[in-house]
């Protein structure tokens, strides 16, 4: 806005009224009527007024001295509405405390991800219980939390974008910000979730950071790009199986110590596997704005 | 005084027709094509699409909301081709779609899932209340906004579709069998609502009920087997029939008429001629229906 404003004479005017008020304004001013305001003054005027608090204070002082009617007018247009207003105002406030969370969240999740969120979180937890307290079934010196770190963001990433899982999927896939960046944000909220648990769970088992960290990751972004493919759901629970016949089964078989899969000489496998992934993910973009071909 | 119009809305557009399809054919699922070689145009109005179930309908709305992606034919919105696998996001702010199986998240109440919705359609941000609010009370929900989706009824709920639907102030409204699950009033009320979007929003309402088409529509599409069978006013479809055919009104009659016409063609006589100029389908007196 500029620096001008009308001046007090104007607006004294424009409260007066005038014939080209009249015309377009409430009857309560067509009373007073001063035939010197030309239309594109008032025009000029009006649009002013309507940019500029400033001078709609000014104008708001003037009425009551020059215009009476127009202010008891406003006066009982008012009263009538107060009542009225305090009383719906009131009912969106009083919800504030329980819902507004995941609301403002819900750019970021959705409400069908928070149980599956809870649930990866809970297994983290009693994976990590197992560890502390030695009843890890058989897994010798494998620690569990290492064991389940690349499926869980899996299970996650699956309610995100899940055709299945998903009541509002295909609304969401209909819409202009739908596609890959909105995946990635619910991606990201689910490892924000989880990545957490997780450096906990290897820190207090001494597994190093980047031996979990990797094929996590790696699972996540595969989950993805084979999502794109044949659907999230389809590919989490494709790749939670080739989790469980890779890492698992050899895992729970084994007594000398690290599986092969998660020792320090697969990290550049895993990294290779992660670029990959991401590869395709990027190169796929545009399948995350389309219908699954499936359920 | 700045004036804040939107580049969108003062956009020319460069088709006389909002939704332009020749030769169209998109698949349902892996292999059936849903639609098969549709020849179509729509402009500003209300367009009933009507058609005997598995016609092709929503995979034709889906196609038209741009989540599935033509296998073959084109497809022009605001006469900008559609298909590969580009992303479209301008051309999605200008359109609402209502899908025939409307999710929604059962803990949103009305306003925040409207909200949500509006966000994802980048509504702009600042914009975001007022357009929730004035969608809100165009489906007659201002007074549940702040309620659960999950309890309200069956009717309320697709009237939550309808105003995310039209939240965007869309020019392309898609709306997959919108009166499910409405009763007579409520319908009477949409009917309305369709009447006056459809003075300057290109509407595609999908439906199997002739009696909605009649009173709420301009225009009315005919599809069957994945191809135009008739387009026209109701009217034309009302002379289309004769007493010989099926039906309680005029239009019922006609679109018995028509129907036995195009599946017959389709049928026995197996021609490759499009039907888009079937409007006077020969009908064969004497079927059954």
């Amino acid at each position: 806005m500029s620096g001008e404003h009308p001046s007090e004479r104007l607006i004294e005017r424009y409260v007066a009224g005038s014939p080209a008020i009249a015309a377009a304004s409430s009857p309560a001013v067509v009373a007073v009527g001063e035939p010197d305001a030309p239309a594109d003054e008032l025009w000029a005027l009006e649009a002013h007024l309507e940019a500029c608090r400033v001078c709609r204070d000014r104008l708001s002082v003037v009425v009551p001295a020059r215009a009476p009617a127009v202010a008891t007018l406003v006066g009982t247009v008012w009263s009538g509405l107060e009542p009225r207003l305090t009383a719906t105002s009131q009912a969106p406030r009083r919800r504030r405390l329980g819902v507004r969370l995941p609301v403002r969240l819900s750019g970021w999740l959705t409400p069908v991800m928070v149980p599956w969120l809870a649930m990866a979180a809970s297994v983290t937890v009693i994976a990590l219980l197992l560890d502390l307290f030695g009843t890890g079934g058989g897994t010798g010196r494998v620690p569990l939390v290492l064991l389940l770190a690349p499926v869980l963001p899996v299970l996650g990433v699956a309610a995100s974008w899940s055709r299945g899982l998903d009541p509002a999927y295909e609304l969401t896939a209909s819409v202009p910000g739908a596609g890959l960046p909105l995946v990635l944000r619910r991606t990201a909220s689910v490892l924000a979730v989880l990545v957490p648990a997780l450096l906990v769970g290897g820190w207090v088992t001494g597994v190093m950071v980047a031996q979990w960290l990797l094929p996590c990751l790696t699972f996540t972004s595969a989950t993805l790009a084979l999502g794109g493919l044949v659907g999230v759901t389809r590919a989490a629970v494709a790749l939670v199986a080739v989790w469980a016949a890779v890492i698992v089964a050899p895992g729970l078989a084994t007594t000398s110590g690290t599986v092969f899969t998660l020792r320090d000489g697969s990290l550049p496998v895993w990294g290779l596997l992660l670029a990959l992934a991401t590869g395709v993910v990027i190169a796929r973009r545009g399948a995350y704005f389309v219908l699954g071909t499936h359920r | 005084m700045t004036r804040a119009v939107s580049a969108a809305e003062i956009a020319t557009t460069t088709s006389a027709w909002q939704i332009r399809a020749t030769g169209l054919q998109v698949r349902a699922g892996r292999k059936r094509m849903a639609v098969d070689g549709l020849d179509l145009s729509l402009g500003t109005g209300v367009h009933g699409l009507l058609g005997p179930n598995g016609a092709g309908k929503t995979t034709l709305i889906r196609a038209l909301a741009t989540v599935l992606r033509p296998a073959g034919g084109t497809l022009e919105l605001f006469g900008e081709s559609v298909g590969g696998l580009g992303e479209h996001r301008a051309l999605r702010r200008r359109i609402g779609y209502l899908p025939q199986e409307f999710g929604y998240y059962k803990r949103f109440t009305v306003r925040e899932f409207v909200e949500y919705l509006a966000w994802l359609k980048e509504v702009p941000k600042s914009d975001i209340p007022a357009a929730v609010q004035r969608a809100v009370e165009r489906v007659g929900l201002a007074d549940r906004a702040d309620e659960r989706m999950k309890g309200l009824s069956g009717g309320m709920v697709r009237r939550v579709g309808i105003a995310q639907a039209i939240v965007n102030d869309p020019a392309i409204l898609l709306l997959d069998e919108p009166t499910a699950g409405l009763d007579p009033a409520q319908r009477l009320r949409f009917r309305e609502l369709l009447q006056e979007l459809g003075t300057d929003t290109c509407v595609a309402v999908s439906t199997h009920l002739v009696e909605d088409v009649a009173a709420a529509c301009t225009d009315v599409v005919l599809f069957v087997g994945g191809r135009l069978a008739f387009q026209g006013t109701p009217d034309e479809l009302a002379s289309a029939g004769g007493p010989e055919h099926a039906g309680d009104s005029p239009l019922e009659r006609g679109y018995s008429a028509l129907l036995l016409g195009s599946e017959s063609e389709r049928g026995s006589w197996r021609t490759s001629m499009c039907c888009a100029s079937s409007r006077g389908a020969p009908s064969l007196p004497g079927r059954a229906w």
